[in-house]
């Protein structure tokens, strides 16, 4: 994953001048050149180094394990089975996934209305980040009350009072549809409406735009002015020199704003449940898939099914992701030492 | 803050290149008085637009009842105090300040064990070398990527078997073993940023790696514990899900299900208390926000990029 992900940055605890119980075989994962240490301390040292690791690694190991790995592999098995929590889970085989696609228009229209949500949601969202960090960037006073004022509904936009607002506010009515009958354009209420609802959780999601921002705001002070002047030297107007310098400079920080973003709006839940009333209306186009499978699990009691439903997001969001880091080798431009 | 900040070492990323930037590049690329102008105006426009939704807010818990559904406008017609008077009597016979307390217990206790555990296993994974360390911190990084449905089920499960559903065990356990790789991700990001030199002066000192943790690196890590502590408490306060799934009896609700209270009873109109609520449940966030802003925003920024 972009600049994050080299795991453990330094390869070994820096070796000590006294015992030198520096590894020099332990995994360097890291781009940081390995330098060549002294081996003498060897496996006792080597052996604490482990010792201190896991211990203080415990934990999130028990987390890891306890709470992630095993919660996963116990939801593949039970998405092969029916199960009610109440009598023992029911071996069905393929049963669960077959219904899904076969026999259960409402999951079908649960999925295309959460790919429609995620596919438009997150690309606009990411663009207006990217075009007011780009403003932004270039305003020399008061740029950090812009930034706070723009981040602020990143911090609340899931919460539950927003969705309440969210719900008053494109009610009929309510202070969006009185603004655009205003503007002479009558488009009634947004929450009851099956056209509508859609983009007004888009517009949601977009108002967020402040956490993304911020993430390209930090990426475009890292690009070297250097690069600007020559561009300019060489006679690119500011749009060639959008295309040119910015988004490939940018690049790391947009893959990573968009593998993250697209995630996250897999995972639309609050919101859509307080604006529907926990319904998934108008016509399921608020019916997204982490409320159809809490629906599934948690109120029709088919944990099972659930679960089913819970590894064909996964196994989307893992098909997305890998496309995501496919395409990346051709755009993702990396500055030649990326540290 | 600000001074302790510049002490230390090892901070985010958009700090340090934003005192570096070069002050040439704001006069390199001077504009045109109109075009500022036009900047400025656009990004006011731009913040009034996002900023309206809590002003409307706002207003709309002073309206009294009468005018809902009748004034659309932002401001109420004749303000009151009405609605907030109500909500203090609280829904489903019970105050909101229990809620309140309630929020703030389970935050309060999320915030100490995601500290904990992220700055224990942020240490291991950035300044221990131990077998397996890669591996398990790629596998870190991949449950930030991991979507959370494929383990809400079994985890139900599991705390129905272990009789846990009602209690805050289960909304707090994750915490308290690290399980949120955003925190523990930010952790390890700071701790790099720490200078070696501090820990091998300790280590000839003989210190071990827990000496070196505690006298060390956890007084340095102040900034990141704070910005950390900060987003915990947040996301905790806001949390939904977990809540409702977890939590059967009103008298354990947190706010945000005892908002969906208010929302359900709409039915019976008290359209003020259920606004009022809302404002008041939002006030927590929105005061550490203002407190700590310039935190926060690093914090998000050096997580995005390498530190």
């Amino acid at each position: 994953m972009v600049t994050v992900p080299t795991p453990t940055g330094t390869p070994t605890a820096r070796g000590s001048g006294r015992t030198a119980e520096r590894r020099t075989a332990a995994a360097s994962p890291a781009g940081e050149p390995r330098r060549p240490g002294r081996a003498s301390g060897g496996a006792a040292a080597a052996r604490r180094e482990t010792i201190a690791g896991y211990g203080f690694l415990a934990p999130w190991l028990v987390g890891f394990f306890g709470l992630t790995v095993g919660p996963m592999a116990v939801s593949l098995y039970l998405a092969f089975t029916r199960y009610d929590i109440f009598t023992p889970p029911e071996w069905v085989g393929f049963g669960n996934f077959v219904r899904m696609f076969t026999d259960d228009p409402v999951f079908l229209r649960s999925a295309q209305v959460t790919l429609e949500y995620v596919l438009i949601g997150t690309p606009v969202k990411l663009a207006a980040a990217l075009a007011i960090a780009l403003l932004l960037n270039s305003i020399t006073r008061g740029s950090g009350f812009f930034r706070s004022a723009f981040y602020t509904p990143s911090l609340i936009g899931a919460s539950v009072s927003v969705a309440i607002v969210w719900r008053a506010m494109f009610a009929g009515d309510g202070a969006v549809d009185s603004s655009l009958q205003i503007l002479g354009i009558d488009l009634g209420g947004w929450v009851g409406d099956v056209d509508l609802a859609i983009p007004m959780m888009i517009i949601l999601v977009v108002w967020q735009f402040g956490a993304p921002m911020v993430i390209f705001l930090a990426g475009l002070k890292q690009v070297p002015t250097e690069l600007y002047e020559a561009a300019q030297v060489d006679g690119a107007g500011p749009v060639h020199r959008f295309w040119k310098v910015t988004v490939p400079m940018l690049s790391p920080v947009i893959f990573f704003n968009l593998l993250l973003e697209t995630i996250h709006a897999f995972q639309v839940f609050g919101s859509a449940f307080i604006i529907s009333n926990g319904s998934g209306a108008p016509g399921g186009r608020l019916n997204f898939i982490t409320l159809y499978m809490y629906k599934r699990g948690f109120a029709d009691m088919q944990m099972g099914y659930a679960a089913a439903i819970a590894w064909v997001v996964l196994v989307v969001v893992a098909i997305i992701a890998a496309i995501m880091f496919r395409t990346a080798r051709s755009w993702v431009y990396y500055a030649g030492d990326n540290r | 803050m600000t001074t302790v900040e510049h002490v230390q070492p090892g901070h985010g990323t958009a700090e340090i290149t934003a005192r570096d930037a070069p002050p040439a590049r704001r006069r390199g690329r001077r504009r045109g008085l109109a075009t500022t102008i036009v900047w400025y105006l656009m990004l006011l426009v731009l913040a009034a637009i996002v900023l309206y939704p809590l002003v409307w807010l706002f207003f709309a818990t002073l309206k009294p009842s009468s005018e809902f559904g009748r004034n659309s406008g932002l401001l109420p017609w004749e303000p009151t105090l009405d609605n907030y008077a109500r909500v203090w009597d609280g829904i489903a016979g019970i105050p909101l300040w229990r809620y309140g307390l309630n929020s703030l217990i389970v935050a309060s206790l999320a915030v100490v064990g995601t500290l904990a555990s992220s700055a224990l296993a942020g240490y291991a994974f950035a300044r221990v070398s131990f077998k397996g360390s890669g591996i398990l911190f790629a596998a870190m990084i991949g449950t930030l990527l991991l979507p959370f449905h494929v383990i809400i089920i079994p985890q139900y499960i599991i705390f129905n078997q272990l009789d846990l559903l009602d209690t805050y065990v289960p909304l707090l356990i994750g915490k308290f073993l690290g399980t949120e790789a955003f925190f523990v991700f930010l952790m390890v990001q700071f701790i790099r940023n720490i200078p070696r030199e501090l820990d091998e002066a300790a280590r000839i000192d003989g210190a071990g790696h827990p000496r070196i943790f505690w006298s060390i690196v956890v007084p340095l890590l102040r900034p990141a514990l704070v910005t950390g502590g900060i987003f915990s408490f947040i996301w905790t306060w806001n949390d939904f899900l977990g809540p409702l799934i977890y939590l059967t009896s009103p008298e354990n609700y947190t706010l945000p299900i005892a908002l969906r209270l208010y929302n359900d009873t709409t039915s019976t109109s008290d359209y003020g208390a259920t606004v009022a609520a809302s404002l008041l449940s939002l006030i927590p966030v929105l005061l550490f926000f203002l407190i700590f802003q310039r935190m926060l925003i690093r914090g998000v920024a050096t997580q995005g990029l390498k530190g």
